[in-house]
């Protein structure tokens, strides 16, 4: 890095839609300008002096049709007065869009364009039913396939590869480790009060889930709704500064992440995965941001991954190498991406557990990488591995066609 | 003729009507499949929306429209299967919208009865009333060339009168849907001696078409459901009457109701079910199967007299419930009717007294809308029960006394030939009354 990258002052919305009480479809909600201003303003509460943030980038995959709302750049001045009249802009890449808002950031500052800047993810996708929902998120994909996908078109792409990956492996292999991954993600939510799943009470989860057989007929072929991540309301907004801009914010630097390595990589979306079960964008972007940071996975302590569905998750497993090709189902099942286990992913609960607000998910994972590095998670809290201080966001957008991969370790 | 080919041409009588709006809406989806299969496409669908009324008819395609739009949600997976040809049509709400206009087209609203001269199936849901059926029937078998069958969806009338007397010979059978038919699962079949097989089997193929569950009931006045249910009902209002004797009609009315949906442990109490149904509704069915029935009198002076001073009951087109014998407020019991006073007593002012009156309930005791949930629901009742039999006060006793006359109906409905078993009585009433146990056990001996 040509010059030392921070964040901090980060901040949740809950993740509102089923599974939390106070959620009732039938009951008018607080829409986007809601989610935008109170994650925005609890960033700022942080800060002494909102003057010194100098620009906005607000990652949103489809609010022009989820709220029939674009030009999301113009809610900045709504978190605070002192943001009208300073760049600000929406930044899209599909559910990747919040990684898109982080990296926009990053190298704004590394560019010494600005010294603060303010990434938000939002969406608020509870405003249609889940099959025309299924319908804007298929715009993900490329619409040229979407006539030949399934009605709930990614959960589709990812039981297609699902389907590959237990003829493969074998099903009741795949499915342990799927189901363990479904378990950690609920275990994880019930310790962060914003959590989407933080009210659930099921007694037995990986029970639950191995009762739900996917069934094509309702759904999709190779998944249950427990494999599946969550149709979510919700805001995260983080700071991204310099060295000066966090002394002149009067952040201690205890309180604050240093990014030590990025990567943004694109697949091409007209094509097909090169390989059904491999997430073979995700593991190039892992591998160069890890590189960039200069240092190996086994130096992670904890990380944030993309687990749209649980065999997303596995195979992110393997495609950072923490397993290898088709032994990702086991590594979990054994237990060592739990919160106890040899390297804790998701630890506030993913996006199974936490909740998947589509453009803000790259920017909540930052925020609960900040959380756990210095010491702000609370009852998810984890503790590190002191030979392991490092934390690594996995965000992608499409099926594995737009990632962000970013490493963090504490500042001081 | 196929199943596909009677349904291409269909009409429903009554068709804006509470019963005939719902046999509309499952006809015309079941319709509408049909024409998508790939060998009916170029074949032209059509079901005639009869009514006689132009308001209600352009209500009830309102109403087809907004049924048709959940029920295409429901099931998009094998509508984008159904319309893969269709390159034009990408998105699930391209598909769900091309079905609905699919279905509409269909659909031909009119007031003319001459549109089912040419129809090759005609569903009945006209008013409870034979000569009306019967005349209606014949005008249009008699300019019809293509020997129609009739469906009536009467739950009163016997089918060989109608039969006989509109000279149908063979071409009716009683297809008898529950309220609402698109939400209620259960249909009684029933059958004349003449009625033909090819007849039958088309109608048990429809039945399975529309995924409902077919009793069939002998060709008795009332048949299997309003055999049991109005007599049920008699009972009721006949204790209320006992008990009135030396309380108030209107706390009477409110015990007999509390005992029939919390003792009985039923989804709604007897009065409220009275309500529901329409308290001219119970009155006119008992007065078309009164005639048909030996050494009992199936009638009330109190029904007659509730007519008489106008309270009806039934439901406001909203679906809300009207006073009836109850008043209600979203849905809840509030006050009952004094029939002397001409008003509505508020239940707050003799609630107390009338549940000491009562009795404590025994510890086993859960509601209806946690004990259909149970998986072992005959254990629940038989110790429930069981409890209520050793528990001393006025409601364990009405209440053991009403679940012995309920059981004593099922099986009377079984020795006088109406219903073919006792399973088929308690499948009419847990599946079409929604009640938790069948009315024919041994719970009450």
């Amino acid at each position: 890095m040509k010059r030392k990258i921070y964040m901090a002052a980060g901040a949740n919305t809950i993740s509102m839609g089923t599974g939390r009480k106070e959620f009732n479809p039938r009951k008018e909600r607080p829409g986007l300008e809601h989610y935008i201003s109170t994650a925005g303003q609890a960033s700022l509460a942080q800060i002494s002096n909102p003057e010194l943030i100098d620009e906005v980038y607000v990652g949103n995959f489809m609010a022009g049709r989820f709220n029939r709302q674009g030009h999301l750049g113009g809610f900045a001045a709504t978190i605070n007065p002192t943001l009208e009249y300073k760049p600000s802009m929406r930044v899209e890449g599909a559910c990747g869009s919040g990684g898109l808002a982080l990296i926009s950031a990053i190298r704004s500052v590394l560019s010494e364009t600005s010294s603060v800047a303010l990434a938000l993810g939002v969406e608020v996708q509870n405003t249609v039913k889940a099959i025309y929902g299924a319908d804007i998120l298929a715009t993900a994909g490329w619409s040229k396939k979407r006539k030949e996908g399934h009605a709930y078109f990614f959960p589709g792409q990812f039981s297609d590869r699902a389907g590959v990956y237990y003829e493969k492996y074998g099903y009741d292999y795949a499915r342990k480790g799927m189901g363990r991954w479904f378990r950690n993600a609920i275990d994880n939510a019930r310790l962060d009060p914003t959590a989407q799943e933080y009210h659930n009470d099921t007694a037995d989860l990986e029970e639950a889930y191995h009762q739900a057989v996917p069934n094509g007929k309702f759904f999709v072929d190779h998944l249950n709704f427990f494999d599946c991540s969550k149709v979510s309301d919700g805001a995260s907004a983080i700071l991204v500064t310099s060295e000066e801009g966090l002394a002149q914010l009067g952040i201690s630097k205890k309180d604050a992440v240093e990014v030590v390595g990025f990567a943004q990589l694109t697949r091409n979306i007209t094509n097909d995965p090169p390989n059904p079960v491999e997430m073979t964008t995700v593991g190039k972007a892992a591998a160069k941001a890890l590189e960039d940071a200069g240092i190996t996975i086994d130096q992670v302590g904890t990380a944030e991954v993309h687990d749209c569905f649980s065999i997303a998750g596995i195979l992110t497993v393997e495609a950072l190498g923490l397993a290898a090709q088709g032994e990702g189902a086991a590594w979990v099942a054994e237990g060592n991406t739990a919160r106890d286990g040899k390297l804790p992913i998701n630890t506030t609960g993913g996006l199974i557990g936490w909740g998947h607000p589509t453009g803000a998910t790259g920017v909540h994972q930052a925020v609960t990488i900040w959380q756990q590095l210095t010491g702000k998670a609370g009852a998810a809290q984890v503790s590190l591995n002191p030979e392991r201080p490092y934390g690594l966001t996995i965000n992608m957008g499409g099926d594995d066609v737009t990632v962000v991969a970013i490493v963090y370790k504490r500042a001081d | 003729m196929q199943y596909d080919e009677r349904l291409q041409h269909v009409a429903v009588l009554g068709a804006a009507g509470k019963m005939g709006s719902g046999i509309l809406l499952l006809t015309a989806v079941e319709m509408t499949d049909l024409s998508l299969k790939p060998e009916n496409k170029n074949k032209t669908f059509v079901l005639n929306a009869i009514d006689l009324s132009d308001e209600n008819l352009a209500g009830i395609m309102e109403y087809l429209r907004v049924q048709i739009l959940k029920i295409a949600e429901k099931k998009v997976i094998w509508l984008r299967q159904m319309y893969a040809d269709r390159a034009d049509l990408t998105d699930n709400e391209d598909v769900i919208e091309q079905y609905i206009r699919d279905a509409m087209r269909i659909v031909r609203p009119t007031t003319a009865m001459e549109a089912a001269y040419r129809s090759r199936l005609i569903f009945e849901a006209v008013s409870e009333n034979k000569d009306l059926k019967v005349k209606i029937f014949r005008q249009i078998d008699q300019h019809n060339p293509n020997d129609p069958w009739f469906f009536t969806n009467t739950s009163s009338v016997p089918i060989n009168l109608i039969e006989s007397e509109a000279g149908l010979n063979g071409r009716v059978l009683g297809f008898h849907f529950y309220n609402p038919p698109a939400i209620q699962k259960l249909v009684e079949l029933i059958v004349t001696a003449k009625t033909r097989p090819d007849v039958r089997q088309f109608a048990l193929d429809y039945a399975k078409g529309l995924k409902k569950v077919v009793v069939p009931s002998n060709d008795f006045a009332g048949f299997i459901g309003n055999g049991h249910f109005m007599r049920d009902a008699l009972f009721g209002i006949n204790k209320a009457m006992e008990i009135a004797a030396k309380r108030p009609l209107a706390e009477a009315v409110y015990l007999v109701n509390k005992v029939t949906q919390d003792y009985l442990v039923r989804p709604m109490g007897i009065f409220q079910l009275i309500d529901y149904v329409g308290i001219d509704v119970v009155q006119f069915i008992m007065k078309v199967m009164n005639p048909f029935l030996k050494d009992e009198n199936l009638h009330s002076d109190l029904l007659d007299r509730m007519i008489e001073m106008g309270v009806k009951g039934g439901q406001l087109p909203s679906g809300a419930q009207k006073n009836g014998f109850l008043k209600y407020e979203k849905g809840a019991v509030v006050a009952v009717f004094n029939p002397d006073s001409n008003t509505y007593v508020d239940v707050a002012g003799f609630a107390a007294d009338c549940d000491a009156w009562l009795g404590a309930m025994p510890a086993e005791w859960k509601p209806w809308k946690s004990a259909i949930r149970l998986s072992d629901k005959d254990a629940h009742f038989a110790s429930w029960f069981a409890a209520l039999k050793d528990t001393a006060g006025n409601g364990a006793a009405l209440a053991m006394a009403y679940g012995k006359n309920s059981d004593a109906i099922g099986r009377k409905l079984v020795a006088d030939g109406v219903a073919h078993s006792e399973g088929d009585v308690n499948t009419v009433m847990l599946t079409g009354f929604f009640h938790a146990y069948g009315p024919v056990n041994t719970y009450f001996v």
